[in-house]
């Protein structure tokens, strides 16, 4: 699991975009198109480049009425599984 | 069937290029400077790209900084919303022109690698002093931060220099590396010979790319194709024939992937007489092998078809002659002991000489081996 403190952030060259053709979110990076669910989109709208990742994860509580601890693990895995292939930075 | 709209374009901005790899992808014809689309026959296709659903916009060549009008291209790629990514060698780039790519919104650099010293590059380039220039190129990248891909190509002479890539690739900072193995079309056919790589060494490729896929996790992203003349079992071929992509060629050929027209029996269609979209959704060329009504058997009956689609049409004519084959690559196929012959090679020949990619309008040299 990402650590509190870390800060995920969203580096150049990744773009979120509205694919006003097909009614969906989508994260343009290089050589790739990754369609986003509503999850996904939430995740990712709230990186801001400063809030850490419990900033984050509180947030996304917030949104969506459900304790910290409980949404914590698929938000990490998310942002884990984007940083892994460098879509995502985690610093 | 209804057809998708497409998602990504690959413009060929021209065929002309400082360097003449022997592997080229661009046709054996190559067009000439006078007929390459204008830079406002450009811009409209990309605006009509945009329009009917394209989200990534390639430019590629021959060499794309070729072209005069590149920021003005790149500037208008933007406008129209795609995620713009140059395909160069870095010869005709100076940090000057960077700064204003950069300026004009370039989303991504995708960097070609020939080999990882100059003795190795500027040979299978054909370019003297052409490495010492792409690194320089490679700092000024990294300087103006532009997300960078290394793109190589492997093949007999130079296989042996992956690791070395690798290192390369995070020297130069870069997020991404692609690493294929040399396929055989264009120009790459005419020095099969040469390039085509032995079992073992396609082996070896695959097992230092595993290694470092988990020792470069999260540093390093490596995509890498295999060399599919070695397997079972064909690939699906550009995700499906007119399905994810498109090809424009320098003149305005709309294509389904950059070898179509060695399918010289399809009709083409141009965007220099039409919109952007009626070529991709009633051209006959796109039409031809869309879904599975032009299978024949083995692929008509086969439990596989929807998976890989019957492979690549053009390697199907390359070394069947029938272009609604199955690729010659799957063990179904009345030609695939042929295609392991041709993968075999001649086992210890002679390094051959290399032909190179000619330039539009000149004739093509040879190495002297
Ligand atoms: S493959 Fe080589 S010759 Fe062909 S366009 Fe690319 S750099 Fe130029
Ligand atoms: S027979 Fe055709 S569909 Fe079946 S695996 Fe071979 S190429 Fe693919």
């Amino acid at each position: 699991m990402i650590a509190a403190g870390a800060v995920p952030k969203i580096p150049r060259g990744v773009r979120l975009h509205w694919d006003h053709i097909r009614d969906r979110w989508v994260l343009l990076v290089p050589e790739k198109t990754i369609a986003l669910d509503q999850i996904g989109h939430a995740i990712i709208s709230k990186i801001d480049n400063h809030a850490d990742f419990a900033t984050l994860v509180a947030r996304l509580a917030t949104k969506y009425d459900a304790p910290d601890s409980q949404i914590a693990p698929d938000v990490s895995g998310f942002i884990e599984t984007l940083a892994a292939r460098r879509i995502l930075e985690v610093l | 069937m209804k057809i998708p709209p497409p998602m990504a374009m690959l413009a060929e901005l021209t065929h002309r290029c400082p360097l003449s790899c022997p592997y080229c992808s661009n046709p054996l014809e190559l067009e000439q400077r006078s007929r390459e689309l204008s830079t406002r026959d450009w811009v409209r296709v990309f605006q009509e790209a945009a329009q009917m659903g394209v989200l990534q916009l390639h430019l590629s060549g021959g060499e794309p900084a070729s072209r005069r009008d590149l920021v003005q291209l790149v500037q208008a790629a933007q406008q129209a919303g795609l995620y713009t990514n140059l395909i160069t060698s870095g010869i005709g780039l100076t940090k000057a022109r960077l700064e204003e790519l950069d300026r004009a919104g370039l989303d991504h650099v995708q960097l070609s690698l020939q080999g990882t010293d100059a003795q190795m590059a500027d040979r299978i380039g054909g370019y003297k002093g052409g490495f010492d220039r792409k690194m320089e190129v490679a700092g000024w990248i990294g300087q103006i931060g532009f997300p960078l891909t290394l793109n190589c190509v492997l093949h007999r002479e130079n296989l042996h220099q992956l690791p070395r890539a690798l290192d390369m690739a995070q020297e130069m900072g870069a997020r991404r590396i692609e690493v294929a193995i040399v396929q055989f079309y264009g120009w790459a056919m005419k020095n099969r010979d040469a390039l085509m790589p032995t079992r073992e060494q396609a082996r070896e490729a695959e097992v230092i790319v595993a290694k470092a896929r988990e020792v470069l996790k999260g540093q390093l992203m490596i995509d890498f194709v295999p060399a599919d003349y070695h397997d079972d079992y064909p690939k699906r071929c550009m995700s499906g024939w007119g399905s994810v992509g498109l090809n424009v060629t320098p003149e305005g050929t709309v294509l389904p992937c950059h070898a179509a027209q060695t399918i010289k029996h399809l009709e083409f269609w141009s965007v220099k007489d039409r919109a952007l979209s009626e070529v991709w959704y009633d051209s006959p060329a796109f039409n031809a092998y869309r879904g599975d009504a032009w299978m024949k058997e083995p692929c008509r009956s086969c439990e596989r078809k929807h998976i890989d689609l019957g492979g690549c049409r053009c390697q199907a004519l390359a070394i069947s002659g029938d272009p609604a084959a199955a690729d010659p690559v799957c063990i179904k196929s009345a030609d695939h002991v042929k295609m392991m012959q041709l993968a075999q090679g001649t086992p210890g020949a002679a390094p051959a000489p290399l032909q190179y990619r000619a330039q539009p309008g000149k004739s093509p040299v040879r190495s002297d081996g």
